[in-house]
């Protein structure tokens, strides 16, 4: 799978944006310790898909823009970017931290989603346990806790596999950047639940691993409750890595459900 | 000179192996605290200090402050500071410092600390720290504004104590609509504010901008040295020569009646495994504590292992206590060797002190006292220090011309002729020696 880099010019920014595939969009926004990289996943979906996957402001590659200062902030500058690239509305797969943005920015402006994967987002505290301090580990340990099956083939590939002072310095871009939109309340907004109750969400599909060590199912079940129509699929033995953990039932459950939209659409 | 002394007020009385197993004082459960231990080690660590006011040799007592940590019992130094402002009578209480983004409200803070200089009628010496890593998990502060909350809570603290109220301050993270503190500090403008580092090239800079005296926190004689042409080079670009009145430093010391017993006492610095070696990167640079540069030199130190400032103990989450504590105990005689504990008799501690005069010209200095050694010996320690050491300090300190802040406004003495600072450290004097 060949992917390509550019540059995007939006809302004052210089939002890097790299791509892979052809056909029908599908934005990917990717997790709180930045992009781990080309996983077998994206390559499944990008035979029959564009995949696009914006490095988000601030994570390292794309500038920090000094105003983003909260989760509210990201998602308005992303929503600008989709209506500006007449991309809206359009097929989203948000991978933990990007799960909880395109929360909210669906919870801001339904319209831009067509159908939304949500994989074991944070964004709403748990009723019972917590979700896990990114902040008081190492990026390297927060990697290795958030796998439940050590089996899984692309784990010792995630974010290139080695340490570097590359990767070093990708991580502690990310942490740094996570910290200033989600310190407090940590990783999660208290609003969330009752804002996406609000609106007609889009069709969307939670996907969580029973044994998520990061963020506990209890919050996919809150997701569930919060939007209407939600559907929670759990997968046992896993943690909150469903996309490598589980590949084939993650890529065909992602297929089953947006292959769903394109039968809608083309009727 | 201005000479003073320091202790953390280490709680001792916890299990070092569970601390060298964890490879950190953070994080040590509290279930190991015991009131009735605390209660008297706080009492004897306000003793000491009220001791030395009545030695009368020294001319300040200096506080720090910690959390979460049996490292140092002072969670909140300003109350300590409040005692010892009533019951002292003529040192000065040096305060480095304050940590302005853990406290989280600057207002509160220069209210406490302008009390403190009333009370003392003068005697306060306030100085600001970020506050290390760990502290920010402590409190829950945001490391990723650590600097920004730094800077903004010391304009306004600044501000509260000069600004006639009732004035707003709305900034980016401190907002107060009617800033008018009725109790102002009792020095004019302000207390004289110091403020102390590990070499912190950001630090230093902002240090000689503000013409605040940088204090080194027992840092390697070398790059301390070079922080200091840092700190000078700054001051020239503000247009005044820096000088002793801008520097201070803090040495670890132990002396005692015989050479022998101050070796073994001073040993006891190393308590716990150190300080170096107890650096667990997680909680040392939380996310966005360090700046850009400081994260980029970091990243190349963990990634080579032949570098410096990598843990001795290793990367892994196995740490074997009896090795440990041998690689611990081990480094003491190059300790001693390389002064970064000075131990021995008041004649045998004496020409190492000068010879630390010699290298870095700080019309500050303060010894630092620690391990857990018994109280007497402490005692002792202090004693013979004010009656044996300072003397003979202050007389090569008059000799090296080692003026302090309060003989010589930091920022008053002008630039050579040539608009080229003169030299404020000699590290060559060091090499010479070895």
């Amino acid at each position: 799978m060949d992917w390509q880099e550019r540059t995007v010019t939006t809302g004052g920014a210089e939002l890097m944006l790299r791509s892979a595939g052809r056909g029908r969009p599908l934005l990917v926004l990717h997790e709180e310790l930045g992009d781990p990289g080309p996983l077998g996943w994206q390559a499944d979906l990008a035979a029959e898909r564009e995949l696009l996957l914006p490095l988000h402001p601030g994570f390292g590659r794309t500038p920090r823009m000094e105003w983003i200062a909260g989760m509210r902030d990201l998602a308005c500058f992303y929503a600008a970017w989709l209506r500006a690239e007449g991309l809206a509305p359009v097929e989203v797969v948000g991978i933990s931290f990007g799960g909880w943005l395109a929360a909210e920015m669906m919870a801001n402006d339904p319209s831009l989603f067509h159908r939304a994967v949500l994989v074991a987002p944070p964004g709403i505290r748990p009723a019972t346990g917590e979700i896990f301090d990114l902040f008081t580990v190492t990026a390297a340990k927060y990697v290795q806790a958030s796998v439940m099956d050590r089996s899984a083939p692309e784990l010792p590939v995630l974010f290139g596999g080695k340490r570097t002072p590359e990767q070093f310095e990708a991580w502690e871009d990310a942490r740094a950047q996570v910290a200033r939109l989600a310190w407090q309340p940590y990783l999660h907004n208290p609003s969330l639940p009752r804002l996406l109750a609000l609106v007609p969400a889009p069709p969307t599909l939670l996907v969580w691993g029973r044994e998520d060590p990061i963020v506990p199912l209890a919050v996919g079940e809150a997701y569930a409750r919060a939007i209407a129509g939600a559907r929670l699929v759990v997968l046992d033995g896993c943690g909150h890595r469903p996309e490598i953990e589980r590949r084939e039932a993650f890529v065909g459950g992602v297929r089953d459900f947006l292959g769903a939209a394109a039968a809608a659409a083309r009727a | 000179m201005h000479i003073m002394w320091f202790t953390e007020r280490a709680y001792h009385a916890i299990p070092e192996d569970e601390v060298i197993r964890r490879k950190s004082f953070f994080g040590l459960p509290n279930t190991h605290f015991d009131p009735e231990h605390g209660a008297t080690l706080l009492n004897r660590y306000l003793d000491e200090k009220i001791y030395t006011d009545e030695l009368g040799a020294f001319d300040g007592v200096m506080l720090n402050e910690h959390h979460g940590t049996p490292f140092c019992l002072g969670a909140v130094m300003d109350v300590e500071a409040a005692i010892l402002a009533r019951v002292t009578k003529r040192v000065r209480i040096v305060l480095l410092g304050n940590p302005i983004p853990t406290v989280g409200n600057p207002l509160r803070l220069a209210e406490e600390l302008a009390m403190i200089d009333l009370i003392s009628r003068g005697r306060l010496v306030p100085g600001w720290v970020r506050g290390a890593g760990s502290e920010q998990l402590a409190n829950n502060t945001n490391p990723a504004y650590n600097r920004e909350y730094f800077e903004e809570g010391h304009d306004l603290i600044l501000q509260a104590w000069t600004r006639p109220g009732p004035f707003r301050f709305e900034g980016k993270h401190f907002h107060f609509r009617f800033v008018n503190p009725w109790v102002k500090p009792y020095q004019k403008p302000h207390p004289p504010i110091w403020i102390p580092g590990l070499v912190s090239p950001d630090t230093a800079i902002w240090c000689a901008k503000k013409r605040y005296p940088y204090i080194a926190l027992a840092t390697s004689f070398e790059p301390t040295a070079e922080l200091w042409n840092i700190y000078a080079q700054a001051a020239a670009r503000e247009g005044y020569q820096a000088g002793p009145e801008n520097f201070g430093y803090m040495q670890p010391v132990f002396v005692a009646e015989s050479q022998q017993k101050a070796e073994e006492l001073g040993k006891r610095f190393l308590f716990g495994g150190g300080f170096a070696h107890f650096a667990r990167p997680e909680w040392m640079f939380p996310p966005g504590y360090n700046s850009k540069e400081a994260t980029r030199r970091l990243a190349r130190q963990l990634a080579n292992p032949n570098l410096p400032g990598k843990s001795t103990l290793g990367e892994g989450d196995e740490v074997d206590p009896v090795a440990a504590r041998k690689i611990i105990y081990d480094a003491y005689p190059k300790a001693l060797e390389g002064l970064q504990m000075i131990a021995g008799t008041p004649e045998a501690v004496i020409p190492k002190l000068c010879k630390v005069l010699d290298v870095l010209r700080p019309g500050i200095f303060s010894f630092w006292l620690d391990g857990p050694v018994p109280f007497e010996d402490r005692l002792t320690c202090l004693r013979l220090l004010a009656q044996e050491v300072i003397p003979a300090l202050r007389e090569h300190g008059k000799r090296l011309g080692l003026v302090d802040p309060f003989e010589r406004a930091p920022g008053s003495r002008p630039l050579p002729a040539d608009g080229k600072p003169e030299p404020v450290a000699w590290p060559e004097l060091l090499r010479a020696a070895s």
